[in-house]
């Protein structure tokens, strides 16, 4: 009975916070725990964004891999956060890798199962549109933030 | 001699002159070089700029001769009293470079004593606004509090305004009401050159020593109130200061800056001029031997593009924010800094700027555009 | 001439010089002739280099025990490049302090949240000293440290003292693989620290941006302005109120500041260009 336990794990999440019951029945349909070891990655570069994440514990890195400096890590997602959000808009594909750097527990959420029920359902898909813009414009404002290299030494 | 208040004839001005030089001052007087009014060392009153007036508008000056041979009759020029109190390029001191060690030399050069003769109402406002920023604030400027110390002033009531003046505007003239040991009322009409003479000071009255006088009637008074008034009746220009500060700390985002900027050149010479601007930089030098460095202070301005340069660039990157600086902290912030305003009305950024831009209209165009 | 002149620096003897990463460095300062030295946290000295020039920088030591002087200083400019070669038994000159300090006895029986960014862990390092000497005065204390990369993060080795004392979080903008810290901005660890918004005084430092955003951020977690606290930059050139280009609206950095509350400063640090 995975399903029945996942509900209220994924009620605790801040993403999921204060969400319509009924729209978390529905969720929890598309969810699945999941464990990663460390060093495992969770999200390849290129590769088709199926799934996204709520991490309940560890820590994963999203980075991107540049010749001659390897990989650099430009954002860290931890216990409470979200994990991926290219499932949610076309061409659906992974812009980072994303790698877990400790033993990492998190949800695995179906991102096509839960595109499906969006369709079905436009008052739930306008919620989690609203929840997951909250994380894209944090993403996005953090980036520029970074971009503007405030602790550099400016020439 | 209890009497306050004398009248001696316009000549004996020259006597005053000459007891201040044998009491070892420097006589420093209005004089005119390259056709301008400017503040020089002079001992005979031949040198003062007797019978001219002086004729000023926005980025316009000129230097008349008129009928009258009146010693006082200009107003003010692009200089002030502030270059010899606060001078244009000082040095702080000097090091030598020893083996192990430096060793500080601090300026110890004891400048002359120096009377200042024909200091008008907002020149004098303008000497007390930097009184309050060098010698009483948190620190005492040692450079300006050295020379302030024995200056022998000598004020003058404005017979004359021109079309930049606006210290009715400011309350600082033209009548001089304090910071003086004497003041001059020059007083020309069919029979007489005479000035009415008021002591403020034990040092002014010792000064007239052996000066012929007599002792003003209540007519004479008059006489010498009668020109400050019409000469005050006489200023057209005005700048409304009421509830100012707030103006300007409301307005800090008002289009009318946009204009403005348009017209500065961000040239820095209103702040050259003006008499309360104190802003200065520091120079650090070396000799060829590298053995021996100072250190010099110079004047400043908000308006250039490393006035205000912190790692990776300059704060104040438009002429807009530079004008907008000087304009609110001149009329606005210094009333914070200091409790007075750093405008004395005396018109020099009006007259000197080079594409006349009018401090009064500027205030205006805010009142007008508030909001 | 009898008046003492703030303007005439007096001769320090570099004790030990540092390098904390590649462009900053810290120097410990011993007066040759001056005998004590008093400072609070988040004053500043001004340093002079012989025909060089002189710079504005705060204190970074243990103001409980004031001498020798602790300076942090990052070489970007001229002078403070030339202060990067300096050795052991060099000579330097120092005027100071200067300037407003920070809340320390005013934060007693509250909570403290320490935010600073890249540098600006240098002049909130003698407030930590001074917590950490008087731990049992304040109630949680958080400490949040962004960085440009591991790697010029500053004071590494005290970070063990402080993780055991105060909550300690630290991230950088970027890192490599060898990083397993937090990547990404300051404001992300202010959900970690945890305080009593009704008791709490906040100490920011860092560039003005990042006050910007950190101010913000707290007053999203229900500080008011008077509980938050900056310290803010301009030119200075003389540290005592005379050569005018450290004013800020109707204040002077060095001798009302640097450290101003965020009240004080809110209308600024929205403004352009002032």
């Amino acid at each position: 009975m995975t399903l029945k336990t996942l509900e209220p794990i994924l009620a605790k999440h801040p993403l999921f916070n204060e969400l319509d019951p009924q729209y978390l029945e529905i969720i929890v349909g598309c969810a699945k725990n999941v464990r990663f070891k460390e060093g495992e990655f969770i999200l390849r570069e290129g590769r088709e964004a199926d799934t996204f994440y709520l991490i309940r514990e560890g820590k994963v890195t999203v980075d991107i891999y540049v010749p001659h400096l390897g990989p650099i890590t430009i954002h860290t997602v931890a216990e409470g956060e979200v994990l991926g959000w290219s499932w949610l808009v076309a061409p659906y594909r992974w812009h980072f890798d994303a790698q877990a750097i400790v033993a990492t527990r998190a949800i695995a959420l179906d991102g096509k199962c839960i595109r499906n029920k969006c369709e079905e359902n436009k008052a739930m898909g306008y919620e989690l549109m609203k929840r997951f813009s909250s994380v894209i414009v944090q993403r996005l404002q953090s980036t520029q933030m970074q971009l503007l290299d405030v602790y550099g030494i400016r020439q | 001699m209890e009497n306050n208040s004398l009248i001696i004839l316009a000549e004996s001005l020259q006597l005053i002159f000459d007891n201040l030089n044998s009491f070892g001052y420097q006589t420093i007087a209005p004089t005119i070089s390259e056709n301008t009014i400017v503040y020089d060392q002079i001992t005979k009153i031949s040198d003062l700029p007797i019978g001219y007036i002086d004729e000023q508008t926005g980025g316009h000056y000129r230097l008349k001769k008129h009928s009258k041979p009146t010693f006082f009759s200009y107003t003010v020029g692009a200089n002030s009293w502030k270059k010899y109190l606060h001078p244009p390029k000082v040095r702080l001191w000097q090091i030598k470079r020893k083996a192990k060690a430096m060793e500080f030399v601090s300026e110890e050069t004891q400048p002359p004593k120096l009377a200042f003769i024909g200091v008008r109402g907002c020149e004098l406002a303008a000497i007390s606004i930097q009184d309050r920023v060098f010698l009483k604030d948190k620190f005492v400027d040692p450079i300006y509090s050295t020379r302030r110390k024995d200056i022998f002033i000598v004020a003058i009531n404005c017979a004359r305004a021109v079309k930049t003046c606006f210290c009715t505007s400011m309350q600082t003239g033209p009548k001089v009401e304090e910071g003086f040991d004497l003041s001059l009322t020059e007083i020309l009409d069919d029979k007489k050159h005479i000035f009415l003479v008021k002591v403020a000071t034990e040092k002014g009255r010792e000064i007239l020593k052996n000066i012929p006088y007599k002792v003003a009637t209540k007519e004479d008074e008059n006489i010498a109130e009668n020109i400050i008034k019409t000469t005050a009746q006489s200023i057209e220009k005005k700048l409304d200061t009421e509830n100012i500060k707030e103006l300007l700390y409301q307005n800090y985002e008002n289009p009318s800056w946009d204009e403005v900027a348009n017209r500065c050149l961000s040239c820095a010479n209103c702040t050259m001029v003006c008499p309360t601007c104190f802003c200065t930089t520091v120079q650090d030098t070396t000799d060829l031997t590298g053995e021996i460095a100072e250190r010099w202070r110079s004047w400043d301005s908000c308006f250039t593009s490393d006035f205000s340069y912190i790692h990776g660039g300059s704060v104040r990157v438009s002429t807009k924010s530079r004008y907008r600086q000087w304009l609110v902290h001149k009329l606005g912030a210094w009333l914070d800094q200091f409790g007075t305003s750093g405008c004395v009305g005396c018109g020099r950024c009006i007259t000197w700027c080079p594409v006349g831009i009018d401090i009064t209209e500027q205030v205006k165009t805010l009142r007008e555009n508030n909001g | 001439m009898q008046l003492l002149d703030p303007m005439l620096p007096d001769q320090f003897l570099v004790k030990r010089k540092v390098n904390e990463n590649k462009d900053t460095f810290t120097l410990t300062l011993e007066p040759l002739e001056k005998k004590s030295f008093l400072y609070q946290p988040g004053q500043f000295n001004m340093l002079y280099m012989f025909g060089l020039g002189e710079v504005a920088i705060s204190i970074s030591g243990n103001s409980e025990k004031p001498l020798p002087l602790i300076h942090t200083i990052r070489a970007v400019g001229t002078t403070t490049k030339a202060m990067q070669k300096l050795k052991k038994g060099d000579v330097i000159g120092l005027r100071g302090p200067f300037g407003s300090s920070w809340p320390i006895i005013q934060a007693k029986g509250k909570d403290v949240i320490i935010v600073v960014g890249g540098i600006g862990l240098a002049p909130l390092r003698p407030v930590i000293y001074y917590i950490l000497a008087h731990r049992q005065d304040y109630g949680r204390v958080s400490l949040l440290y962004g960085a440009r990369t591991p790697e010029d993060q500053i004071y590494l080795n005290e970070f063990a003292g402080w993780q055991e004392k105060l909550d300690f979080f630290t991230i950088v903008d970027r890192a490599s693989k060898k990083w397993n810290g937090d990547v990404g901005v300051v404001t992300r660890l202010i959900p970690k620290a945890k305080f009593n918004p009704s008791n709490t005084l906040a100490m920011i430092c860092g560039p003005e941006v990042m006050m910007r955003f950190v101010s913000l951020a707290l007053q999203d977690k229900g500080l008011i302005p008077e509980q938050i606290f900056v310290s803010m930059e301009r030119n200075m050139k003389c540290a005592i109120g005379f050569c005018g280009h450290c004013q800020l609206g109707g204040t002077f950095i060095c001798k009302d500041g640097p450290v101003f509350t965020y009240k004080e400063m809110k209308r600024y640090l929205e403004l352009r260009e002032v």
